[in-house]
């Protein structure tokens, strides 16, 4: 898969999403390769998985503060701390950027399956994806506030001979978890 | 006429969007319920005399599509006007809705103003 492509994709399903869900204009930083996520400090995270004859997964992390500030204009309430409101706005902010993601790609990669996200909130944890280990990596701004997006996408081996997409699932591993 | 409209989507962020985009315009509605999987949403359907469907595709369970097709199958709800909101913008899917019978579909992210146009045309063609 190009990367010229991914990159192109990533960053206009971001800026769509923040543009038109919460009315904020990004800056999407120089993206770079991240062979391994370093261990997180303090972190909302939400991740979604794709598949079909292509695997990978999405995900966007950010600092609690940023994740109520979301939460807070996606729903027109005030959140100054983390509940399910925030995560269930992280998850729909993953779902759509990656949905969007997904549906641009399956132009040229064929039907691609999206998994339902999974959010993650604690301290000091790392999060790797199994048998992937490079990751694209999107700094982007609003702001003051930052959000990372990191995105990894391989030909699934297994299914060449499979036209079907299946639903996704996220081969992803988080550890030491702190809540 | 009153509205009953029924708001199906595994997100409760969605929902209380779409509540609310519901709520702002100048519609009859009388009550607005919400299904968080088409499960539910079929039991609220039997329970309630539902006018119109805003329903996500992408969903554990019963999804969209399947919610469709049994609506579908169902003699009492086979005109129930149903509008996909959703992730899914491949044209497969797409296709799939309409055959299924969906009388609208608009793609995440939205605006209020795209919910609006979709629904009122919706219930203007019912």
């Amino acid at each position: 898969m190009d990367q010229q492509i991914i990159v192109a994709t990533v960053s206009k399903a971001a800026r769509d999403v923040f543009s038109t869900m919460l009315g904020l204009e990004i800056e999407v930083g120089e993206s770079f390769i991240e062979k391994t996520s370093p261990p997180e400090s303090q972190k909302v995270v939400a991740l979604i998985g794709l598949a079909g004859q292509w695997i990978g997964t999405g995900v966007i992390g950010c600092s609690p503060e940023f994740a109520c500030r979301i939460a807070s204009t996606m729903l027109m309430a005030e959140y100054e701390a983390v509940n399910e409101d925030v995560l269930d706005a992280m998850a729909e902010m993953a779902n759509m950027i990656f949905g969007n993601v997904k549906t641009e790609l399956e132009e040229s990669l064929g039907g691609l399956g999206l998994s339902i996200p999974t959010v993650i909130f604690g301290r000091n944890f790392a999060t790797r994806s199994v048998g992937q280990q490079a990751w694209t990596v999107f700094p982007l701004k609003a702001g003051n506030d930052e959000m990372e997006l990191k995105f990894c996408l391989m030909p699934n081996r297994d299914l060449q001979l499979h036209s079907r997409p299946g639903r996704a699932h996220s081969p992803m591993v988080v550890e030491n978890v702190e809540a | 006429m009153d509205l009953n409209v029924l708001i199906v989507d595994d997100s409760s962020a969605i929902r209380k969007i779409l509540v609310r985009v519901l709520s702002q315009t100048d519609l009859p509605i009388k009550q607005i319920h919400e299904a968080s999987d088409g499960s539910e949403a079929l039991k609220i359907v039997e329970a309630n005399d539902v006018s119109l469907i805003l329903s996500d595709i992408n969903m554990p369970n019963v999804d969209g599509l399947e919610l469709l097709t049994q609506l579908r199958n169902t003699p009492k709800w086979k005109d129930l006007s149903v509008v996909m909101i959703t992730t899914e913008g491949s044209q497969a899917k797409v296709m799939e809705a309409v055959q299924l019978g969906a009388k609208g579909y608009v793609r995440k992210p939205f605006t209020p103003e795209q919910i609006k146009e979709k629904v009122l045309a919706c219930l203007k063609a019912a």
